[in-house]
């Protein structure tokens, strides 16, 4: 009972705003995990006989020009983005927030040394670092997360690590120090715990922006391979016949704006729930 | 002072080369070099081996690092894979022009308008503007820059038929003949920046406003007028400065996208079709320009809060002495 009420509070404590993004979210996720049971054709079933059809009763969202049914291609194209930013996501937070503690913890020459690459990193604008790796590595699923963690793990490094530097000097971490604890236990017991709501806003933020680039790479070419489909992807072949059949980019913009923006609201929520600054996108 | 920008410039310096190293490493160093780019996948062990000879792909990275970096900063920068006859040089410059006027366009709107809406908007808090612009500014943050070039792509360009949808202008065009298509890629990269920026000059407004000194000069009475451009304008953009450099550096990256949206024959597109050549020294050259573009503006950025802050300066001043 008493969970009940707390919960309830929690609920209305929410803003408006912040609940848009949440069921959107929510809407998202179910969207990709059923995609199976969702989609009423095969997104990649080609159909000569129907291309560039417009919305009907049979094809909701209208057919492109293989005449492949864009509405399931819309329900598949999610699973591709939102896997590889959700594990990015998560990757480039979990790595970052150990490099960073550590860095804060150690000090000395380790964190000199780590914070200039950090820096080094950090110098080379987003898109221009995903696409030299791309060029060396050639895409794929790995090389894009490998790609992705690469260029947004820094930031993390760099948060972490000047929040972390405040509680180190503190007197629970010297008492901890003077107990004999070792390294590993201070920094995942003493430290770790302190920093949490810092890595969830962290976390929040990095997986809209990493939507984002994700899309952006696939819209250039560089993401998933065709037929399989995905948003950046589509938007990128309908292109050409934006006049003729619009429904084809229309759709899938909207499927990206919806996710973009429900991840933007939640981490807007979270980030005000800490009291913590959104950073600027980099 | 001086010393504090000498030692910035150095630090932007040591960066530089840092980065040339990664984009090197990423490049030659990986598996999957030059030789392997332009032989294909499926090219016998031989073949490789005499090509990478006759590129010197054999010898030392180390080596090879330090002759490619020397041979770039005095200004041979080699020759395309795909096209073998085009010098990269001359052929990064022209596009640069393009690129640097685009850029350079939106930049200035971008800013100029975003601390416009930012500031009032952030003095009016929880008004009706201030609500459409955070809300607008929202949606501004969230779409790819690919969706709102396609979207500017289809109402002014194909809806309208006002401006060219993409350019068809030759590359070395004046840039008299090319404005008409740099209007549309502007102004898709003016909506993502303002999105942006105007969310932190609102923010540090607000922040401002709620300080102690402001609310001192408005209890001693100073009219509100010279509170605005006194004490809450001046303080409120220092912050900025540095996210409208992040900003005006990410313009490096979504130009990118953007270009490859409009077709604009800028050093974006460039790089695009370099990636997809796997023209190795055409995307290191490249690179190496953005990464440059980026740490400058960092560094102005930097250099710009100090001289603005004197704070900033005497606490410079104080850790040096302790160190």
């Amino acid at each position: 009972m008493l969970m009940r009420i707390s919960v309830f509070k929690w609920a209305q404590r929410i803003s408006l705003s912040a609940w848009i993004g949440i069921v959107l979210l929510t809407m998202h996720l179910v969207m990709a995990a059923c995609a199976t049971w969702l989609a009423p054709y095969v997104p990649t079933a080609i159909d000569t006989n129907n291309m560039y059809q417009s919305p009907s009763m049979l094809h909701v969202f209208g057919t492109d020009r293989y005449g492949r049914d864009i509405l399931s291609r819309v329900i598949y194209g999610g699973q591709f983005a939102l896997f590889i930013s959700m594990v990015s996501a998560v990757l480039s937070v979990m790595i970052g927030s150990i490099i960073g503690v550590i860095a804060a913890y150690v000090g000395g020459f380790f964190d000199e040394v780590t914070m200039r690459v950090i820096d080094a990193i950090i110098s080379i604008p987003g898109i221009l670092l995903l696409l030299v790796i791309v060029t060396g590595l050639g895409t794929g699923t790995s090389v894009i997360i490998f790609a992705m963690v690469l260029s947004y793990m820094p930031g993390v490094v760099r948060v972490i690590r000047a929040t972390a530097q405040e509680y180190v000097t503190r007197d629970f971490i010297l008492a901890a120090r003077l107990r004999g604890e070792r390294v590993k236990n201070i920094v995942w017991v003493e430290l770790m715990p302190n920093i949490r709501d810092v890595l969830l806003v962290e976390f929040a933020m990095r997986a809209s922006w990493i939507v984002l680039s994700v899309s952006g790479l696939s819209f250039l070419g560089f993401g998933v391979n065709p037929p399989t489909p995905d948003w950046g992807l589509m938007i990128n072949e309908n292109r050409s016949v934006l006049v003729l059949s619009p429904w084809g980019t229309i759709f899938p913009m909207i499927a990206v704006a919806t996710l973009v923006v429900s991840l933007n609201l939640v981490s807007d929520e979270v980030a005000k729930m800490f009291g913590i600054d959104r950073g600027v996108r980099r | 002072m001086v010393l504090f920008v000498f030692r910035r410039l150095i630090t932007s310096l040591v960066t530089v080369l840092v980065v040339a190293a990664m984009i090197f490493v990423a490049t030659e160093v990986l598996p999957g070099d030059v030789a392997t780019a332009v032989l294909g996948r499926e090219a016998t062990p031989k073949r490789l081996a005499s090509l990478r000879a006759q590129l010197q792909l054999d010898r030392p990275a180390p080596e090879r690092y330090r002759e490619w970096l020397f041979a770039f900063v005095q200004g041979d920068w080699g020759h395309s894979l795909a096209r073998p006859h085009i010098e990269i040089r001359p052929l990064v410059i022209e596009r640069l022009r393009n690129t640097l006027w685009l850029s350079g366009i939106a930049g200035v709107l971008g800013v100029a308008i975003s601390l416009l809406l930012g500031i009032y908007a952030g003095l009016h808090r929880n008004k009706w503007f201030d609500t459409i612009v955070s809300t607008i500014s929202l949606i501004g943050m969230s779409l790819p820059e690919f969706v709102i070039g396609s979207l500017l792509m289809l109402l002014f360009g194909v809806v309208w038929a006002l401006l060219p949808a993409v350019t068809i202008v030759q590359p070395q065009a004046t840039l008299l003949d090319l404005l008409p298509s740099m209007i549309l890629p502007a102004l898709t990269l003016i909506i993502v920046m303002v999105a942006y920026i105007l969310r932190m000059v609102r923010s540090s407004v607000i922040d401002v406003t709620q300080s102690e000194y402001v609310q001192m000069a408005y209890l001693k009475g100073v009219p509100h007028r010279r509170v605005v451009w006194q004490h809450i304008i001046p303080n409120a953009l220092i912050p900025t400065i540095n996210a409208i450099a992040l900003t005006v550096a990410w313009l490096i990256g979504g130009v990118v996208v953007v270009e490859t949206v409009f077709n604009f024959p800028g050093i974006g597109r460039l790089l695009t079709s370099a990636v997809s050549d796997r023209d190795l020294p055409l995307v290191q050259a490249l690179g190496l320009v953005g990464a440059f573009f980026y740490i400058g503006t960092n560094m102005i950025a930097d250099l710009m809060t100090l001289w603005l802050t004197p704070r900033l300066r005497t606490q410079y001043w104080q850790n040096a002495h302790e160190n």
